[in-house]
């Protein structure tokens, strides 16, 4: 046990956490931007904007921890990576900006408005496109030589790293829709609700194909998934993906409220834990080990104590601005 | 001259713009966080609504400045890695874990209580809403603490061991922590964030003084933002000098290239004023000198020997002009600071502070000063820290990626065109607040019926209208953030949906 939890094992857990955190709330402010276009100008895209503003920022913050935290817990992984996808991360951050403002913009500038909603959405996608050509670009490998990268800079751009950048969009739209279904009601929640039928089929193809691609990436990551006896515990991965989808389906069909925006968060943790399956104990696939690229003990051991103090009070704190903030929000909002 | 353009000057110059654009917002935001803290807890304490209407009037800028500062931060956190990657490799086991406490004790708090502040009076009680409001203010400055002790560690590195990868390696976070330069560092950044927003207030009261002097919330500011000027000003001063003494100690040549001292003086160093340093030559031309002035300053004695930078290995000089003049920059714009917080007292003494015009379009003038010394002397600091990254240990040109002139050319100019568009956007929507007044019977232009009750995202207000406050109906106090003070119309107000808040709604009827 203790040989297993050790200090880069854990940090490499609580890394994993603010990623997916992360992912679960900037998920959906993005999947708003990506879904603006479909809404109506006026009172339905105002609500859209009105239930993440007071949120957005918090949510961003995780962000911030993954990518600190990474520089602070394994450096050498950080140095690695960050070279190794310049271009989409200078293209995420660039767009994040944009998205960012546009929230406080847009209301500030009636005569500019179209423009910011553009840049809304722009960034959004653009920046949800960058996060998943990132992932998708980890996953196929990066070459390092020496504590460095050493490939070129294009390696990112590959059908697969592409295939991973969509399948994000699809994914953070279906979040987006589904937590306008449960933040709206009347006609705007009707049209996420529709919305959310289309992406969730979507969402479910894609993670079909990148599911099934993925192995064929490294003769590694095949055994992972299909070594026997091991298939007995990696199949109940795809398994409740699959179970997952159904309910997700029948959910929105029925018009459950919550339950959409919930399945949605499963599917996201189980292809997290997916993902975990076909990297761990890897932080650079087939390169770098998360032993490799830790950082010494003293630095590990120095931000335990506080994260495991301030970790719980964000995520009360966090709880409580989305409890004030709960319920339906109109049109009108809180600007 | 084009060989120059490689990717490493590229990248400095990449780090250097990203750096100096996102200092600004927190610069701003430190000092404008407590000014609303402030505000918000003499409004609870005294009643008088003009304190709201102030904290209503900053508020509004504050998101906007605030949201700028977030997302340049991003590109900041980001950066370490994609352009100084073996800076993060080796550094990141120091730098790293204080920046992930500046995520966890600051950037959580400030983004976590914002919501409630920025949308929250009409949700949460007024006690929970001021301890939001002063969280954000508390969670910038916690910002400042961890992000300056990086900073000073990266300027007067102690605490540490290097292992055979070449890795900063933590002995003792304390030392780390508290750093040499460290104490002063704080205290001289915070206190620059507290008279750029000092000024900034200041002049935006002057603007409106200017316009009507009667106008009870530009009194109010400008009183309070003059005062905070004349009482920092000096303190500030006193601090520079203080940090600068402490500089000399541990960072000598960063002083020399300050103070353009290319040799040393044995018996007294003279204070160079003015002159044009030449690098190539190690000499400043034209120079205006105080003889032994420099020596009385640096070492409390006329006669006191001091070192140039001949006795410093000429790979190991910093580029002296960029020094020499962001430090004059700085220090003269101090005394220009100085100048106008001892002449607001004077005004203040005679009871003028309100008419003498003379004062208002000087504080006017002065506004964004504060911004230029800030970013002054972030400039004097880091180039003067130059040729290294972690002073005497890691080069700057050991510390960048391995990246191509072509890629961080073109995410330099792509940097350049998304930040003009982006925060010229948005310097130009604060300014456009600013220039409206901040009191009762003003109506923004996007108000009235013939508008959308939501156009610029601020509900008509007519609980704030005096006369509506004594109306029944004034126990309901409307959305947060509003604008428009002119008496609605009646058909306007009525569409307004009323949300139930124990928050100002007395405090207004009592007041009026």
């Amino acid at each position: 046990m203790t040989a297993f939890l050790d200090l880069p094992t854990l940090w490499a857990f609580i890394i994993a956490f603010a990623v997916f955190a992360y992912v679960v709330m900037d998920g959906f402010d993005l999947g708003i931007g990506i879904l603006f276009p479909f809404f109506e100008p006026g009172p339905e895209r105002d609500s859209a904007m009105n239930s993440v503003a007071p949120v957005w920022d918090g949510n961003e913050t995780w962000l911030v921890l993954g990518g600190g935290g990474l520089m602070a817990a394994f450096p050498l992984a950080y140095a690695i990576i960050l070279p190794a996808l310049y271009a989409p991360i200078i293209a995420m951050v660039l767009a994040l900006i944009f998205r960012g403002v546009a929230f406080e913009f847009r209301w500030r500038d009636p005569g500019h408005r179209r423009y910011w909603d553009f840049a809304f959405t722009t960034g959004s996608i653009v920046a949800t496109l960058a996060q998943g050509i990132t992932l998708g670009a980890l996953l196929q490998g990066i070459e390092v030589e020496g504590r460095a990268y050493a490939g070129g800079w294009w390696d990112w751009l590959t059908p697969f790293s592409l295939l991973v950048g969509f399948s994000l969009v699809i994914g953070y739209a279906l979040l987006g829709a589904t937590w306008l279904v449960m933040k709206t009601e009347g006609a705007a929640q009707d049209h996420s609700y529709r919305l959310a039928g289309k992406l969730a089929l979507g969402l479910i193809a894609c993670i079909g194909v990148v599911s099934a691609s993925t192995p064929f990436l490294s003769a590694a990551y095949y055994e992972r998934w299909f070594d026997w006896p091991q298939v007995l515990f990696t199949a109940q991965v795809p398994l409740l993906v699959a179970l997952c989808s159904g309910a997700l389906l029948v959910g929105l069909a029925r018009r459950w409220e919550y339950w959409p925006f919930l399945l949605t968060l499963a599917l996201f943790a189980l292809c997290l834990l997916g993902l975990g399956i076909s990297m761990f104990p890897h932080v650079v696939p087939s390169a770098v080990t998360i032993h490799d690229a830790a950082a010494p003990h003293a630095s590990l051991a120095f931000m335990l104590v506080g994260a495991s103090v301030l970790l719980p009070i964000i995520l009360t704190y966090t709880g409580y601005s989305y409890w004030v903030f709960r319920g339906k929000t109109g049109p009108e909002g809180y600007h | 001259m084009f060989d120059q353009f490689d990717a490493l000057l590229l990248a400095r110059f990449q780090f250097a713009f990203t750096v100096s654009f996102h200092f600004i917002f927190p610069a701003f935001s430190i000092g404008l966080a407590s000014y609303l803290a402030v505000l918000e807890g003499l409004w609870l304490w005294t009643g008088r609504e003009v304190y709201l209407n102030l904290f209503k009037y900053w508020l509004k800028i504050f998101a906007l400045a605030f949201a700028m500062g977030v997302v340049s931060g991003i590109v900041m956190s980001y950066q370490f890695g994609t352009n100084w990657a073996v800076f993060s490799d080796k550094a990141g086991p120091i730098i790293g874990p204080l920046m992930a406490y500046e995520v966890m004790t600051a950037f959580f708090l400030e983004a976590g209580f914002l919501g409630i502040m920025l949308f929250g009076m009409g949700r949460v009680g007024r006690r929970l809403h001021f301890a939001a409001t002063l969280a954000v203010a508390v969670g910038t400055f916690i910002s400042a603490f961890w992000i300056l002790s990086a900073n000073s560690w990266m300027q007067t590195p102690v605490g540490y061991l290097v292992n055979e990868a070449g890795q900063f390696v933590p002995q003792d976070w304390w030392a780390i922590i508290f750093n040499p330069s460290f104490p002063y560092r704080l205290v001289h950044t915070v206190m620059a964030a507290y008279l750029t927003t000092a000024l900034v207030v200041g002049g935006v009261g002057a603007w409106h003084l200017l316009r009507d002097r009667a106008n009870k919330g530009a009194r109010v500011m400008f009183s309070m933002a003059m005062g905070m000027v004349a009482l920092v000003a000096p303190l500030q001063i006193l601090a520079g000098d203080m940090h600068g003494l402490n500089t000399l100690e541990h960072q000598p040549a960063k002083v020399m290239a300050m103070e353009g001292h290319f040799e040393s003086h044995p018996d007294g160093a003279p204070l160079i004023l003015f002159g044009i340093p030449d690098q190539e030559a190690g000499t400043v031309r034209n120079a205006i000198a105080i003889p032994k002035a420099s020596s009385l300053i640096l070492k409390h004695d006329p006669n006191a020997p001091l070192n140039g930078l001949d006795t410093v290995d000429r790979a190991e000089w910093p580029y002296v002009p960029v020094v020499f003049w962001s430090f004059r920059i700085m220090v003269g714009l101090g005394f220009l600071m100085l100048g106008l917080g001892a002449a607001s007292l004077l005004a203040r003494v005679r009871g003028r502070l309100y008419d003498w015009r003379s004062l208002h379009w000087l504080a006017l003038s002065m506004a964004p000063s504060g911004f230029v010394a800030v970013i002054a002397g972030w400039v004097t600091t880091e180039v003067g820290r130059q040729p290294f990254t972690v002073y005497g240990l890691l080069k700057t040109a050991a510390s960048a990626s391995p990246l191509e002139a072509p890629a961080v050319a073109t995410s330099l100019l792509t940097f350049i065109v998304v930040y003009f568009i982006v925060f010229g956007a948005g310097t130009g929507y604060i300014l456009k607040l600013m220039g409206k007044p901040p009191h009762h019977g003003e109506t923004g232009p996007e108000a009235g019926p013939d508008h959308p009750i939501r156009a610029a995202g601020i509900t008509p207000a007519p609980a704030v209208d005096p006369n509506r406050t004594l109306a029944p109906r004034a126990k309901k106090w409307p959305r947060f953030f509003a604008k428009t003070m002119r008496p609605s119309k009646k058909g306007a107000s009525d569409s307004i949906p009323k949300v139930e808040s124990t928050f100002g709604s007395d405090a207004l009827g009592a007041e009026t």
